[in-house]
């Protein structure tokens, strides 16, 4: 029974009891303990991103009418093993003129960097890789990497698409990394602390969806535009920039850039469920035990993977200049008035039952208000277009 | 796992993640094919010859964007202690907070105002 309610600790002790016989030292002991668990979760995680791959194709092949693969296995699953091996009998080439150590180094600091966030992702409170005390910055620290590589990629390749691929990449990540660590403030404030496992423990009565609702879509949209997906993959645009910053890569480079998006969308739909959704829980069904709190929070995170997905094959690719203006025009501005407007009411109501009612409906206003002045904003730039090019009326 | 020694734990993840990567590179590296040559390493530029040098002219707009995250994104990290603790503080640490979000939301529609946000 000790072993359903807490099988990692279990495991842990067990094996640094065994280790310990053997005549190792303690400190030994639970970094080969720590090595051989992080391995075990990073191969899940690879096989999870295999599985991502079918899921991402079939996927897309019934937004757009098609079957999708279903020769290799049911339903063809077995056909990103296929690509797999593909990939790997791929001639890998690294064009004249590339910094060869820092084009080598991108798609491996790429991948490392959606890696890394996994040790934070609590599957459920006794399933968690470490329960840093400040591991909203270490998601924010990660997801950096991955933009160092984007632009390590694009610098090494030696090719313009690929510089201009990532410039646009990097003007794109830092500027919703703003939005979306503003939400991530509020979500800290109404928790009152930065682990990921506190904030699943403060969500215990309500989910912060209903807290802070306006709040959990500008960190959905600044989410998407994090992971360069549709409408924001202006990174890899098709018809305008050939691949972007990945033009030049070949075989399993390529495919580790791949992997990484795919892998990085999933985990970020096990955010979006962490931060707004209550992480493992699901009307009590959690209580059973670890593990099957970790399956409710694999099937949310594949609920919002699926969600990106949707966003991703029904909405075009937006210009350049409309994403930086949206960002900076319009979901900074409203992230940091929805942050003081949650500190401010959550503070003035901290121990009342009028708290949740409250925050949703400011919440609501504060939309109400964003709606009515953009319609007046239309308005006025329409009518002094409108008036400039009038034809004069002679009197 | 992991109460007593989390940075080790992260540390260790650190190296693992970088070893999944550059396994699976070196796998690739030993099973596929090398037989370079001039036409397949050359750049790819849409079938012709590359003209000039990838050290293209690109848009200062990029460069004073950078420079507004920059403020934004120090100022965040300063807000995270403050978000912590805004509970266990009085009322008054919530105004400050707000001052503090009101200069910066300031310099962003100074900078708007200047047209730095303009992309043309």
């Amino acid at each position: 029974m000790e072993f359903w309610y807490d099988p990692i600790t279990t495991i842990f002790n067990s094996l640094l009891a065994t280790f310990t016989g053997w005549g190792m030292s303690e400190i030994a002991a639970t970094v080969l303990i720590y090595a051989i668990t992080i391995l075990l979760f990073v191969t899940f995680a690879m096989v999870l991103d295999i599985f991502l791959v079918w899921i991402e194709r079939k996927v897309v092949a019934r937004f757009q009418d098609r079957l999708g693969p279903n020769r290799l296995g049911p339903f063809g699953i077995f056909q990103p093993f296929a690509d797999i091996v593909k990939l790997l009998i791929k001639e890998d080439i690294t064009p004249v003129g590339a910094d060869v150590i820092m084009f080598n180094l991108a798609p491996i600091f790429s991948m490392m960097s959606v890696l890394l966030l996994w040790a934070i992702l609590p599957f459920a409170p006794k399933m968690v890789g470490v329960d840093l005390n400040v591991a909203m910055l270490y998601l924010v620290a990660a997801g950096s990497i991955g933009t160092l590589s984007v632009i390590m990629a694009g610098w090494a390749s030696n090719n313009k698409y690929a510089t201009m691929g990532a410039f646009r990449t990097v003007a794109q990540m830092i500027s919703y990394e703003i939005p979306m660590v503003a939400a991530i403030l509020v979500v800290v404030v109404l928790s009152g602390t930065m682990g990921a496992v506190g904030i699943v423990e403060a969500q215990e009565g309500i989910p912060f969806i209903f807290y802070a609702p306006l709040t959990a879509l500008i960190f959905l949209i600044s989410a998407i535009a994090e992971l360069g997906r549709s409408p924001f993959d202006l990174n890899e645009a098709e018809s305008e920039i050939v691949a972007g910053f990945h033009t030049e890569y070949t075989g399993m480079k390529f495919g580790l850039f791949y992997a990484g998006e795919l892998l990085h969308s999933f985990t970020f739909g096990g955010f979006i469920a962490l931060l707004f959704f209550g992480g493992h829980r699901f009307f009590g069904l959690e209580n059973l035990g670890p593990i099957v709190g970790a399956i409710i929070f694999i099937l949310k995170a594949i609920f919002f993977y699926w969600v990106i997905m949707w966003v991703k094959y029904t909405v075009p690719r937006i210009r350049v200049d409309h994403m930086l203006a949206f960002n900076w025009k319009f979901l900074t501005p409203l992230a940091f008035i929805l942050l003081m407007v949650t500190a401010l009411v959550g503070r003035l109501l901290m121990d009342s039952l009028w708290l949740v009612p409250a925050l949703f409906l400011s919440n609501i206003f504060v939309g109400w208000m964003t709606v009515l002045y953009l319609k007046s904003h239309e308005r006025k730039t329409r009518e002094a277009e409108e008036a400039k090019s009038a034809p004069v009326v002679q009197h | 796992m992991g109460s007593q020694t989390p940075w080790v734990y992260v540390g260790i993840f650190v190296l693992v993640g970088l070893f999944i990567p550059i396994a699976a590179i070196a796998i690739a590296t030993f099973l596929g094919p090398k037989k370079p040559n001039a036409i397949k390493q050359s750049t790819y530029e849409c079938g012709i010859e590359t003209v000039g040098d990838s050290w293209i002219q690109f848009k200062a707009q990029y460069y004073i964007f950078a420079l507004v995250f920059l403020i934004f994104d120090v100022e965040t990290v300063f807000l995270f202690p403050w978000a912590v603790s805004l509970n266990s503080l009085g009322i008054f640490a919530v105004f400050e907070g707000i001052i503090f979000i009101l200069i910066l939301l300031a310099g962003l529609i100074y900078a708007w105002k200047k047209g730095m946000l303009e992309w043309a």
